[in-house]
């Protein structure tokens, strides 16, 4: 009985460490914005399709195209920025989640146009090899995409802390006015904030394409799971996001175990979010900068 | 040369337009003060000239180059520096990330570690304050951050908005002797006040700004006799 336990723990640690690396991208990009992203497991899905091609048309592995991804997605995420979301920024929240509502919807639809509606998967030779933990057993392809995304997750707060274009960043997270009067180009920081948001939220997806799903579709629930790790944490803050994702995999999985059925487990997460929005509405950890 | 000049400036926000088309020169090493009931257009100046408000019409130029087309990083690059009124600090960063962060324009990065001593020196007390976050210090201690952090520009034009709000009066006294001593180094103040007096002693120029014009202007210790000031502005 322990063993389905720690089975159901540890998978759920591992999958609350590729929701980590989405929600960081989601909470970034508010933080900075002040815009929440409908469309970011648009991209996801985007990060999982040029993952499953890349393998099954020219036979490069997943975790080659992670790496290739990641300038390339960012690139994407600031052409995005400078073109369809810039003209929303300190708009109407409104208009904002037209837009990006807009956007997830176009984008899976052009997916179902190119690739199909079908739901496809990889099939790799390392993916069914599992590591034992006690009386556990984790595909390692679980325990590579949460440590990928763990790795990034701690690269971004590194940069965040360390760089001067970090810092830059989170001044503008935190105070606009201040910000323009030290001369930080806030339009720049913009594209910057959204082409790493979505970088992180692609290479999530191509991280999970050994052992998760593909399809037009599997986007939403990823956006949403974000939005719920994101309130959790805190609005803004990265070290909340980490920290409410690993929580929210846990839960979700425990869920899974100790729900009267296994399709209830999203309820254990929805339980837990409208608690946390009653009882403490700022987040487990505090709001932005925190 | 002027070290700032302002011609026939109009500037608002979105279509309320605030400044009506004025004047005003300020030569190099002085302190000039702009004074004016709530309203009159002081921090709209202010902003216009740091650029985070349009010019509508009119010219503004740093020692004879026009910067009215400037992004506002330009003009920090320019040497226009604005220490915002309410300070406009990073709440959340360390004293000395709030400074560091004045310092981005690659000039100010060449020279960071020298111009940090000698704010360290101008401001002990934000040396000892070093690590910790900006939101936790004192009011007068964040007004000194905020001048620091100015400074770590290297402006040749700082501008402060409204730099005794809200602070303790002994402490107002060590803020305008500050600004005397940024003077010394030979940068060129222009400040708005709400402490009439204490703006008009402390400056060479000053400005009565109402309904967004020049009402009059002069040297501060004359305007401190005059009759219409003295009755305006100081209640007398």
């Amino acid at each position: 009985m322990s063993d389905v336990y720690l089975q159901a723990l540890l998978s759920g640690l591992m999958i609350g460490g590729v929701y980590a690396l989405v929600a960081v991208g989601l909470t970034l990009i508010f933080g900075v914005m002040d815009i929440i992203n409908f469309a970011h497991g648009e991209f996801l899905m985007f990060g999982m399709y040029a993952a499953f091609f890349a393998s099954v048309l020219f036979g490069i592995d997943p975790y080659v195209t992670a790496v290739l991804a990641l300038p390339a997605f960012f690139a994407v995420g600031w052409a995005i920025q400078g073109t369809l979301i810039k003209p929303v920024v300190g708009k109407s929240h409104a208009i904002q989640i037209l837009l990006t509502l807009g956007l997830s919807l176009l984008l899976q639809a052009l997916a179902q146009y190119l690739f199909s509606a079908d739901f496809q998967s990889l099939k790799l030779d390392y993916a069914d090899a599992t590591l034992q933990i006690a009386g556990a057993r984790i595909g390692w392809t679980r325990v590579a995409a949460f440590a990928i995304s763990m790795g990034l997750c701690l690269a971004l707060w590194l940069f965040l802390q360390r760089t001067d274009t970090g810092k830059a960043l989170r001044a503008c997270a935190e105070e606009h006015e201040g910000s323009l009067a030290v001369g930080i180009d806030l339009g720049r920081m913009y594209k910057i904030a959204f082409g790493l948001g979505i970088a992180c939220v692609a290479i999530a997806g191509i991280a999970m394409t050994p052992f998760f799903y593909v399809a037009p579709v599997v986007g939403p629930k990823f956006t949403l799971v974000a939005f719920v790790i994101v309130v959790l944490g805190g609005l803004g803050n990265i070290p909340g996001a980490v920290a409410g994702a690993l929580i929210v995999g846990v839960v979700e999985s425990v869920g899974a175990l100790v729900m009267p059925s296994p399709s209830l487990k999203d309820l254990a997460v929805y339980v837990l979010f409208i608690l946390v929005l009653l009882f403490r509405p700022q987040g487990l950890f505090g709001g932005k900068g925190a | 040369m002027s070290m700032l000049a302002i011609r026939d400036l109009h500037s608002g926000y979105g279509d309320v337009p605030i400044l009506h088309g004025f004047d005003l020169d300020i030569e190099e090493r002085m302190i000039g003060a702009v004074v004016g009931a709530n309203g009159a257009g002081k921090t709209t100046t202010m902003r216009a000239v740091a650029g985070i408000l349009p010019t509508w019409r009119g010219e503004i130029s740093l020692a004879g180059e026009r910067i009215d087309g400037l992004t506002p990083r330009q003009r920090v690059e320019a040497g226009v520096v604005l220490v915002p009124e309410g300070r406009k600090l990073f709440p959340s960063m360390t004293v000395r990330e709030n400074l560091e962060l004045g310092s981005l324009h690659p000039r100010a990065k060449a020279a960071r570690a020298q111009t940090l001593e000698q704010v360290f020196d101008i401001f002990p007390r934000l040396l000892e304050r070093e690590g910790q976050k900006a939101g936790t210090l004192s009011g007068g201690e964040q007004q000194m951050c905020a001048i620091g952090r100015g400074l770590m520009s290297l402006p040749r034009l700082l501008m402060l908005d409204e730099p005794s709000l809200g602070l303790a009066p002994i402490i107002v006294q060590t803020i305008f002797d500050i600004v005397r001593r940024i003077r010394e180094e030979g940068v060129t103040v222009l400040m708005v006040e709400q402490n009439v007096r204490h703006a008009l002693a402390l400056s060479d120029r000053a400005w009565v700004l109402e309904q967004g014009r020049v009402e009059f202007e002069g040297a501060g210790q004359e305007m401190l006799n005059d009759d219409r000031v003295r009755k305006a502005y100081l209640g007398m």
